[in-house]
């Protein structure tokens, strides 16, 4: 990436001689007005949500309020951050849908397993979650174990990455990591799978369910989800 | 954590795909300390077979640097008799190419997806640690949920990688390679 520089400090670049006395000559380009500027970060943040305190869902549509969900980019990041739901022991989860789609029921096979600790020191385990995952189900794909809202410290936390949402070839792989707390205990939870669509896929919505996915449970009151993109060229 | 995207290669039947420091544009050395390679759709020519890497500290001359790894997946399949979390083994300072990747689908939609993240590699101290999440689309329709790590067990700077399938040619697909300032 090259930047057009015309001035540094008021002074016209064709009048600057050198710099810290590093000569003309040994800079590049000072005088035809073009340096190589600071890569732009290939990790770009397109868009946050955060709850207002009773969200049944929030999401991500592409070409919604600076949204992009499109072939822009071919890796997407999630990154929730304290997230708090309405009723104890509920479980954060996904859904998508296709270009102009409103059912957010596609059919996803996933996989899951978690590893669990609490703070009396009392219990670990590290285990399959065979109620997690689906079998080109389309409910909602739990991403997280029990987040509790008893007190005002717990919440979860963690990030899903979505590969090539876009694609009119490939099913959709995705993977997230996500940390909960509640009970005294912290429970990360691995998910893998992919949206048995080869379709493009332009929106995305998150979710509290009960342990059974088909059941949505109130709402998300608190936390925020951040959108990333990583650059494709 | 900013990234800057340093090169992205796109397969094309290709039996191997490889980055090497100060090769087409590749950086790999002290500009940055940590590297991730991640993996878009990539699609195998053959059924079922595994993504893989070796390291090589001479710029792509030689490859083969003794490499000790850890692999372990969690996968569920469409018709959902099939679950499970385990162990899968791993590499033993072997130099022959270590498998960050679990069985990969060749079907028309089948590929693998992830990310390998590669520590410090220009270090003339440490070993070179790496850790890889990779997840694929089986031939007998798995998600298959694959976690390899481990480390390249020299303390010469590593300046080329090469990845590959352990069987036939990476059809399609795009590795890019960030660096994480």
């Amino acid at each position: 990436m090259a930047n057009e520089v015309k001035k540094v400090n008021t002074i016209a670049i064709a009048d600057i001689e050198a710099i810290n006395t590093i000569t003309d000559d040994n800079l590049q380009a000072l005088n035809t007005l073009e340096f190589s500027g600071t890569p732009a970060d290939a990790h770009t943040w397109i868009a946050t949500v955060t709850s207002d305190g009773s969200d049944a869902t929030l999401g991500f549509v592409d070409g919604t309020g600076g949204v992009v969900l499109d072939n822009t980019y071919d890796v997407y990041e999630f990154h929730f951050i304290n997230i708090k739901p309405e009723t104890n022991a509920s479980i954060l989860a996904f859904q998508v849908d296709v270009v102009d789609g409103t059912t957010y029921g596609q059919p996803i096979t996933s996989t899951t397993f978690e590893a669990e600790h609490d703070e009396a020191d009392s219990g670990n385990d590290l285990q399959y979650r065979s109620n997690r995952d689906q079998h080109n189900g389309t409910e909602y794909q739990q991403l997280s174990e029990y987040i509790y809202n008893g007190v005002g410290d717990e919440s979860a936390s963690g990030i899903l990455t979505l590969f090539a949402p876009s694609s009119g070839t490939y099913i959709k792989h995705w993977m997230s990591v996500v940390n909960a707390y509640g009970n005294a205990t912290t429970q990360v939870s691995y998910h893998g799978g992919y949206i048995n669509q080869t379709s493009a896929i332009d929106r995305i919505r998150f979710a509290m369910t009960a342990n059974d996915p088909a059941t949505l449970q109130d709402d998300i009151t608190s936390g925020t989800i951040k959108m990333y993109g990583l650059a494709k060229s | 954590m900013a990234k800057t995207l340093i090169k992205t290669l796109t397969a094309d039947v290709d039996s191997e795909l490889e980055f090497i420091d100060g090769a087409d544009d590749v950086v790999m050395d002290n500009t940055y300390d940590v590297y991730e390679f991640h993996f878009v759709n990539i699609h195998p020519s053959d059924d079922s077979k595994k993504l893989r890497m070796i390291a090589s500290s001479d710029g792509g001359s030689s490859y083969g640097i003794e490499t000790t790894s850890t692999v372990f997946d969690a996968y569920h399949n469409e018709a959902d008799d099939a679950t499970s979390l385990d162990y899968r083994g791993g590499a033993a300072q072997s130099t022959s190419e270590i498998i960050i990747g679990g069985s990969t689908g060749y079907d028309d939609d089948q590929a693998c997806s992830g990310v390998m993240t590669l520590y410090a590699p220009s270090s003339d101290t440490y070993v070179k640690h790496f850790t890889a999440q990779i997840h694929q689309s089986s031939g007998s329709d798995f998600a298959n949920n694959t976690f390899a790590a481990g480390y390249i067990n020299t303390a010469s700077a590593v300046d080329a990688l090469r990845f590959s399938f352990d069987v036939g040619d990476i059809d399609a697909g795009e590795i890019k390679l960030f660096g994480v300032s």
